[in-house]
């Protein structure tokens, strides 16, 4: 029952963010299509890139965009201003000029401007970086924050259930908690245990289960038509990077720095020299190798998807329409069942190594 | 031009040890099949390591 209502309220709750809204150009494009490898390099960077608005599809006859608007929140030199993107019609060159209250703001390459005061239109230097024209602070709830919002939501209602489940001393959890519980078993029993130890696995559960998931499912939202490429924008893997450094060094024990700063059972002159190495490992090597691998192998999923997917346009001039087609659409469905797998085995793998550089902090080691 | 030579060698690089990885992988489960379990776990663990190697040079040589 509770289940049923909270899912109502969920789907009100995205249908009042995003209302379904066309966009029509005003210079009514001549040819829209992609065809150059020059447009499809540009399509497919700006794909990897965060946006200011879903964008599903374009009529190419009438150059009318569907998709959904989201709001735009931007802290200006004159304060606050909000409003939805659909204010931007859709343009990303800083052609449309939104104005609120005689502040004057742009879009241009998926970032917002702000104009100067007499500023009628935004002018470009050789390298097309804004002349007359400042970067605001953004805190829109752009794509991604729209897809971390959602995860959340989502993991708060399926794991709500299932932790009431418990509360209510039902040992055998009902509904989409069955599906849950081996996978947070899972986690516990393959992940947690032998990596940290019997004895304090419990403390770290919370984080490792929630970066688990939240990982999975926003890997499993960027394989959806919808486009999102959350956790392959670095500053999403390099925060979740920086929780687990931060967890490991702080729940560090004795021996654990005694071991990383003055290592005991090699000569005294080489101690220094590895306590700097220890260190560099465990603060910087450690969180960037985590941060990196989780952006380059999202990043490069969906690079190879997006490559595919062109090559019925790269290929038609020579393979002819029908089997370029064919060969895109096997090729990509291909890669996309790899993908799947992908976005568990990172999931996993994420979780794993953080447990296991959790487990080297908090390991006791005996009298040598 | 050279960039895309290393980055050529670095995938080159990449796959050797993958492949490495993966055969003793495979001869230890044939030989010992019910730690089929944990030799995929050390398999694992020890092909992100080299991913993150690999793409970590793809990324910063580009």
């Amino acid at each position: 029952m509770v289940a049923k209502k909270s899912i109502k309220l969920l789907v009100v709750f995205v249908l009042a963010l995003t209302s379904f809204t066309a966009f029509a150009q005003d210079d009514t494009v001549e040819n829209n299509l992609i065809d150059s490898p020059e447009e499809i390099r540009a399509y497919i960077a700006h794909h990897l890139k965060d946006s200011h608005d879903f964008h599903l599809y374009t009529n190419n006859k009438t150059g009318v965009h569907y998709g959904f608007s989201l709001p735009v929140i931007v802290w200006t030199n004159d304060g606050l201003k909000t409003f939805m993107s659909s204010a931007f019609q859709h343009d990303d060159n800083g052609t449309v000029i939104v104005e609120k209250d005689e502040t004057k703001l742009v879009k241009y390459h998926s970032k917002i401007y702000e104009l100067e005061n007499n500023a009628t239109s935004l002018n470009l230097d050789e390298a097309a970086h804004p002349t007359n024209a400042k970067r605001v602070i953004d805190f829109s709830i752009t794509k991604s924050v729209f897809g971390m919002i959602f995860t959340g939501l989502i993991m708060l209602l399926a794991f709500g259930g299932l932790a009431r489940g418990y509360k209510k001393g039902k040992t055998i959890p009902k509904g989409f908690s069955r599906v849950l519980e081996p996978l947070v078993i899972y986690v516990r029993d393959e992940i947690a245990r032998p990596n940290i130890g019997e004895k304090k696995y419990r403390k770290f559960m919370g984080f490792l289960l929630t970066v688990f998931f939240f990982i999975w499912i926003l890997n499993m939202l960027g394989l959806t038509p919808f486009g999102f490429n959350v956790t392959g924008q670095i500053a999403v893997t390099a925060c979740l990077a920086i929780f687990t450094m931060v967890i490991y060094l702080v729940s560090g024990t004795k021996d654990f720095w005694a071991h990383t700063l003055w290592m005991p059972g090699v000569p005294y002159i080489l101690r220094p020299i590895l306590a700097v190495i220890e260190l560099v490992g465990f603060i910087l090597i450690k969180p960037f190798s985590l941060l990196l691998r989780l952006f380059a192998n999202i990043t490069a999923g969906h690079f190879i998807v997006m490559s595919l997917i062109a090559l019925m346009v790269t290929l038609k001039a020579s393979f002819g329409p029908v089997v370029s087609t064919g060969m895109s659409l096997v090729l990509a469905l291909f890669i996309m069942f790899i993908e799947i797998l992908v976005a568990f085995l990172q999931a996993f793998i994420f979780t794993m190594l953080s447990s296991l550089f959790i487990g080297m902090a908090v390991e006791e080691h005996d009298e040598h | 031009m050279y960039n895309l030579i290393g980055a050529g060698m670095i995938v080159i690089g990449g796959g050797i040890g993958l492949g490495m990885i993966g055969s003793k992988a495979m001869e230890s489960i044939a030989r010992q099949p019910e730690a089929a379990g944990k030799i995929q776990t050390a398999m694992i663990i020890i092909g992100a390591l080299l991913e993150g190697l690999a793409f970590g040079a793809l990324i910063l040589g580009k």
